[in-house]
Order: C-alpha cells, then sequence, then structure tokens
C-alpha cells in the first residue's frame, strides 16, 4: 500500500516538474506562447486545459481495450473535441470577454500536443486512475509554466499583476514583451534558467 | 480586376504581414521540431502547403453549405478535425507510393501533421474572419501553407549556421532556438501596418 502511495506521488510530481509538459518534453508551444500576454487569460487556458486532458484521459483510459491502432489518433481527437467543444461552450456563455480575448486560441486545445501525448503515453496503457492522477500532475505542471510566463510578460509589459499595479510609479512600460517577440525570448530564457538549474543537481 | 487585386492583398497579407507562424504563433512544435535540416524544412513545408490548402477549403465549404444552413455550428471542431485527418491520410498515402525516402524521413512527423495547431487554426481564423468568399478563403488556405513553409526554412537555414557558434551550454537546443525564433519575429514585425 505504501509502495502505491509512493508511485501516485511520483506520478503527479512528474508532471509538475521532472517531466514538466513545457520544460521537458516541449508540447503545447503554441498555446503557451499565445495567450501568455497575461495572467488571466493564462489561467483560463490552463484550466481548460486541465479539464480537458482529465476528461479525455478518463475516456482514453476506459476504452483502452476496444481501440484499434490505425483508428487511435482519430479517435483521440475525436474525444478531445467534444470535450474542448464543452469547455468553449461554458466560456462562450460565462465569460463571454474572456472567450472572446482566447479566440480561436481555446478550440486550438484539439491540437494541443500534451493532450493528444498523454493520451498515447500514458491514458491508452494505463487504468483510470493512474490515468486522472497523471491528468491533473501534468495539468497544474502546464499551467504553472503558463502563469509564470504570462506574469512576467504582464509585469513588464503593464507593470502590473492580475491588473494590479506593481511597479514603481515612472517604470517604462516594455512595449515589446505585449508582442511575439517578447514570448518567443522569455520562454527561451526560462528554458535556460531550467536547464541550468537541473544540470547543477546532476 | 478589383477582385484580383483584392486576392493578391490578400495573399501577401497571410503570407508575410498576418504569417501564422510569426504572428499567431501556430505550428510552433514542428517549426521548433523538423527545422533542423533545410531539405527536410522544405519538404515538410511543402506537405503542410499541400495539407492546408486542402483542409482551409473543404472546411469552407462544409462550413457553409452544410454546418451554417442547418444550425450545427456546435459540431464545428469535430468536423473541421475530421477533415484534417483525412487530408493528411491521403497525404502521407501519396508519399509512400510515389517518394518513399521522403516518406521514411519524415517518420513520425507526417501523422503529427494532423495535430499542427497552423492548419486547425488556419480553418478557425477563416471562420472568425467570416471570409465569405470562395475564392478568397483558398486564397487564404494556400497563403497560409507559403508562409508556413517561408518561416521553416528561414529558421532551418539559420539553424543550420548555429551548428557552429559557441552558444552557452544552458541555451543549447530549444532554448536558442526560441531566443531566435524571437529575433526573427522582431525583424518580420517590420511589415506590420503595410497591409491590414
Amino acid at each position: 500500500m505504501a509502495n502505491k502511495t509512493i508511485s501516485i506521488g511520483k506520478t503527479f510530481m512528474a508532471g509538475i516538474w521532472d517531466e514538466n509538459p513545457v520544460f521537458r518534453l516541449l508540447l503545447g508551444m503554441c498555446p503557451t506562447l499565445a495567450v501568455t500576454t497575461a495572467v488571466k487569460p493564462s489561467l483560463t487556458m490552463g484550466l481548460s486545459v486541465i479539464f480537458v486532458l482529465v476528461c479525455s484521459n478518463v475516456v482514453v483510459s476506459l476504452m483502452r481495450n476496444l481501440l484499434k491502432p490505425h483508428l487511435r489518433i482519430l479517435m483521440f481527437t475525436l474525444s478531445i473535441a467534444t470535450f474542448v467543444t464543452i469547455a468553449d461552450l461554458f466560456l462562450k456563455a460565462f465569460m463571454p470577454i474572456m472567450s472572446a480575448e482566447l479566440g480561436p486560441y481555446l478550440p486550438l486545445i484539439i491540437v494541443n500536443c500534451l493532450i493528444i501525448c498523454r493520451a498515447e503515453a500514458c491514458a491508452s496503457k494505463n487504468g483510470l486512475f493512474v490515468s486522472i492522477i497523471d491528468a491533473f500532475g501534468m495539468g497544474i505542471g502546464f499551467t504553472l509554466v503558463l502563469c509564470v510566463l504570462g506574469g512576467i510578460r504582464e509585469l513588464l509589459a503593464t507593470g502590473a499583476i492580475f491588473e494590479i499595479p506593481v511597479m514603481w510609479e515612472n517604470f517604462v512600460p516594455w512595449q515589446a514583451m505585449r508582442m511575439p517577440v517578447g514570448a518567443f525570448v522569455t520562454l527561451g530564457l526560462m528554458l535556460g534558467i531550467v536547464n541550468l538549474i537541473t544540470g547543477k543537481k546532476a | 480586376m478589383d477582385r484580383v487585386y483584392m486576392l493578391m492583398m490578400a495573399f501577401a497579407s497571410i503570407v508575410i504581414v498576418n504569417n501564422l507562424v510569426f504572428t499567431k504563433f501556430l505550428g510552433i512544435c514542428p517549426y521548433l521540431g523538423v527545422s533542423g535540416r533545410i531539405d527536410m524544412a522544405f519538404g515538410m513545408g511543402l506537405a503542410v502547403t499541400f495539407v492546408v490548402t486542402l483542409a482551409g477549403t473543404f472546411t469552407w465549404l462544409i462550413d457553409h453549405f452544410v454546418l451554417i444552413p442547418y444550425g450545427l455550428d456546435v459540431t464545428r471542431y469535430i468536423c473541421f478535425i475530421l477533415v484534417i485527418a483525412g487530408a493528411v491520410q491521403l497525404v502521407e498515402m501519396y508519399l509512400r507510393k510515389i517518394f518513399p525516402p521522403l516518406y521514411e524521413s519524415f517518420g513520425i512527423f507526417l501523422p503529427l501533421i494532423t495535430t499542427n495547431c497552423a492548419i486547425l487554426g488556419l480553418c478557425l481564423f477563416i471562420n472568425l474572419w467570416s471570409i465569405d468568399n470562395f475564392l478568397e478563403a483558398v486564397v487564404l488556405s494556400f497563403g497560409a501553407g507559403i508562409g508556413f513553409t517561408l518561416a521553416i526554412c528561414i529558421m532551418a537555414g539559420i539553424r543550420e549556421n548555429l551548428k557552429t557558434a559557441d552558444v552557452p551550454e544552458s541555451l543549447k537546443g530549444a532554448p536558442i532556438t526560441l531566443i531566435t525564433a524571437g529575433l526573427l519575429t522582431l525583424g518580420f514585425m517590420g511589415f506590420a501596418g503595410m497591409i491590414k
């Protein structure tokens, strides 16, 4: 029993640090770069991804014995597309402004490599419970990176976090941070820093 | 004449000004994954161009003649992804038959075109910009593919030279590629505002 708890903790932590989807596996880069202009959209995106990831992992794990190999990917994408449609309609109904801001990037969760990769690598081989834990770990890891990146960009582009100003008075906003350049360069440097930290440990 | 001018403008805008990779962050995964060698990058670009032209055209047709008249908007994403998966299957079969070496060198990346955000992204953008002209939709889809090819080939060219550069240990690989991509987008931003 003790062994089981350890492996569950390990699966969960793997998603957050050891196999962090963005830093380690370089998956799901498009939404990572596109929606992180501020913390709020990043958080919404992260939560939607967690929802879709958990649901799709559950479905894929439940039908893993019925799958034919060549139809696998198609079944994955179809079940993911269904849940993304649910998430999209939910956001449109309850958070119309946020939904407009995310625009096509929310439906683009369908082709987020992270979700398909987890369906393929984890859910289609493991039982229901492990799949759910794995989905939560990966989803939270993804959300954390999104929020950190969004935080850095929002802080430097507007001098505020969650739209509350925190920088000193004469702070000159870095316009470039709002543009694509800011996303690419910040993420590149973050990856570099993570490499530096893990390189020292080893 | 007006119409031809409009189509040319749409083409130029999607290739250079609104390039999907540089301004919309679409198709970043293959952009980082396959851009190691320039010949492979070019092949990938062509495959994506073909799929995106097919997918963009068909999704526009399906959207306008089936989904909207019958009020089936809810199933839009599912229909789009099915069309794209079908188009990729077509390209895969064609390549395996006609160019086996190219097929071998693509490996896993070929089926992954299905999950290339650039393709679904373009179909969604065509829907979002409410393009109601069939020719414009075709031109935009084709232009998006050419824009992707342009971006991935430029990147591959830079990365081939980057191999001999002295890069700090922790920035090697993906980080330096991302930073390079950032500088490239800065260059492409010079075109912004040229065309709407």
